[in-house]
């Protein structure tokens, strides 16, 4: 299997962009990513794009020809891979392993979302979707919801507190602040997400990511061609992909992701790494409790104590593991197929040093964590500086 | 965004009456119907009918309210835990949100879910409500 690499990434700002259309954004974060690989659009030999539900928000479904056309790609094939949150995360996974296998030596990846086109309670039907709709969605859970149950299960069993999990909120918020793409660059306060309204108890409007639009996309290529492209690539070590039941309620403790457990671990063993090893994460913050959760999950700190970790500062900037310098889904936002890639360009820009006033300090490892539905998809790319 | 009349219909009799699924090699059941056992892979599968009462595993208090539930909330959903360890999603009804708790005992209901459109089908399902102890 061939070593692949990360030569060029993208981003557009992520937000409400109502002047622009899912094609617009798509084509805005590819063209920078092109340029920041310094190659011509004619090299590029295939697209992954990551879309959760184009046909719900827009209309449009079939939209990684629509995006090759529009990037001028020229008959190359094209490829649209869903998971819902997890999709353009799971579009990376696969990209790689079509770079690994030797089909191809450059390709791009990306992922793109426009939801503001429709209203709030429109979203959130469709990000029910990406639940068990037969079983789960038809009853009246929401996605916000499922998250809701596990944070209280998690409080119940290991005595995690609403104020630990609006710390999560204040870090990323804090991130965000320092990024020029991110949606939110403010800070908030634990008194003000607690007193923020309750989207599903336990978890206020600032313990949830917000409806985003924006786009992402990263170059791949094989490891023995990068250097011709970029003065620091960005390697891939290792990656893991997992699934889970649909429903939430079919597994038998929800304060676990084991889909989460198990892509790590999977991650870790290619890598040849240890939890200890990653010096900065981007992890996959939709709702605060999954942050928590994911500390415990990915092996950051012994089960139950994730609480504890956002309390003690451990993954703030300058702390243990630094987790969310971007501002994370919370604060960054969350454009459902453009997340997976939207931490992959974080991590590139962060183990580049090119990361501005969040750079996390000689900063050699890295990892993104994207998870899809109630935790049913996860996928895991651990990065480094060096080739392994 | 709810499914259309056909699919509602196709799992309706399971709603109505609360059947689900047993494997009858290694007796793991499951709300919905299957046709392999996740845990054994066995595709042994039977019908059976799930015990009524249970207690609640988790909850919360829906108040962010899909397209559907317009002007219905805030309701209360929960994971219920069935007496014989089967795991399920339903709303909890005739309780105040304040009164819900985790380990709380409840029954099976039998209730509205919702309709398709302002002249559509109104479909039905299973909720579940607190057991007032009768003495
Ligand atoms: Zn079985």
């Amino acid at each position: 299997m061939r070593d692949v690499a990360v030569i060029g990434v993208g981003m557009t700002k992520f937000g409400e962009r109502w002047d622009k259309q899912l094609r617009d954004l798509f084509v805005e974060a590819a063209n920078e990513a092109l340029k920041d690989a310094n190659i011509g659009r004619d090299e590029v030999q295939a697209l992954f794009v990551g879309n959760f539900s184009a046909g719900s928000f827009v209309g449009q479904e079939h939209v990684a020809p629509l995006l090759a056309d529009y990037l001028s790609l020229k008959s190359k094939p094209a490829f649209r891979i869903e998971s819902a949150c997890a999709s353009s995360g799971m579009a990376f996974n696969l990209a790689c392993m079509a770079i690994a296998s030797g089909i191809y030596d450059i390709v791009m990846v990306g992922g793109v979302e426009k939801m503001t086109d429709v209203s709030v309670p429109e979203i959130t039907s469709v990000h029910a979707k990406a639940m068990d709709v037969e079983w789960e969605s038809f009853f009246g859970l929401t996605l916000p919801a499922a998250f809701a149950l596990i944070a209280r299960r998690h409080m119940i069993q290991y005595g995690t507190k609403p104020e630990q999990l609006a710390m999560v909120s204040v870090k990323n918020h804090r991130n965000a602040a320092k990024n020029p793409l991110a949606q939110f660059q403010f800070e908030v306060t634990i008194e003000r997400v607690l007193a923020s309204p309750i989207v599903s108890d336990p978890l206020h409007v600032l313990d949830c990511s917000p409806i985003t639009d924006g786009a992402a996309a990263v170059i791949l290529c094989s490891a023995d061609i990068a250097k011709k492209y970029a003065d620091t690539p960005i390697y891939v070590l290792g990656f893991g992909v997992a699934s889970d039941s649909i429903a939430l309620h079919d597994r038998s403790d929800i304060t676990t992701l084991g889909a989460v457990v198990k892509a790590s671990r999977q991650a870790y063993k290619m890598a040849g790494i240890e939890p200890k090893n990653i010096d900065v994460a981007e992890l996959h913050d939709n709702f605060t409790i999954t942050e928590i959760i994911s500390y415990e999950d990915l092996g950051f700190c012994e089960k139950g104590k994730g609480g504890l970790m956002i309390q003690e500062g451990e993954t703030e900037i300058g702390g243990r593991i630094p987790v969310n310098t971007s501002g994370g889904l919370k604060a960054r936002g969350n454009p459902i197929g453009a997340t997976g890639v939207a931490q992959v360009v974080e991590i590139v820009q962060q183990l580049r040093g090119e990361a501005g006033k969040r750079q996390v300090s000689g900063a050699e490892v890295g990892m993104t964590q994207n998870i899809g539905g109630s935790g049913s998809t996860c996928v895991v790319h651990i990065f480094g500086r060096q080739r392994r | 965004m709810m499914p259309k009349s056909p699919r509602i219909w196709q799992l309706a009799e399971r709603r109505y009456r609360l059947l689900g699924s047993k494997c009858t090699v290694c007796g793991k059941t499951s709300v919905g119907p299957r046709s392999v056992c996740p845990i054994c892979n066995s595709e042994k599968i039977e019908t059976i009918q799930l015990p009524s009462t249970g207690t609640i595993y988790s909850y919360t208090v829906v108040h962010a309210l899909p397209a559907e539930k317009s002007g219905y909330g805030p309701y209360i959903m929960a994971i219920v835990e069935l007496e014989d360890g089967t795991k399920l999603t339903a709303e909890i009804v005739d309780c105040e949100p304040e009164d819900v708790k985790i380990g709380m005992p409840v029954e099976l209901a039998f209730r509205l879910i919702g309709q398709e459109s302002e002249h559509g089908i109104i479909y039905y399902g299973y909720k579940f409500r607190p057991i007032i102890s009768r003495t």
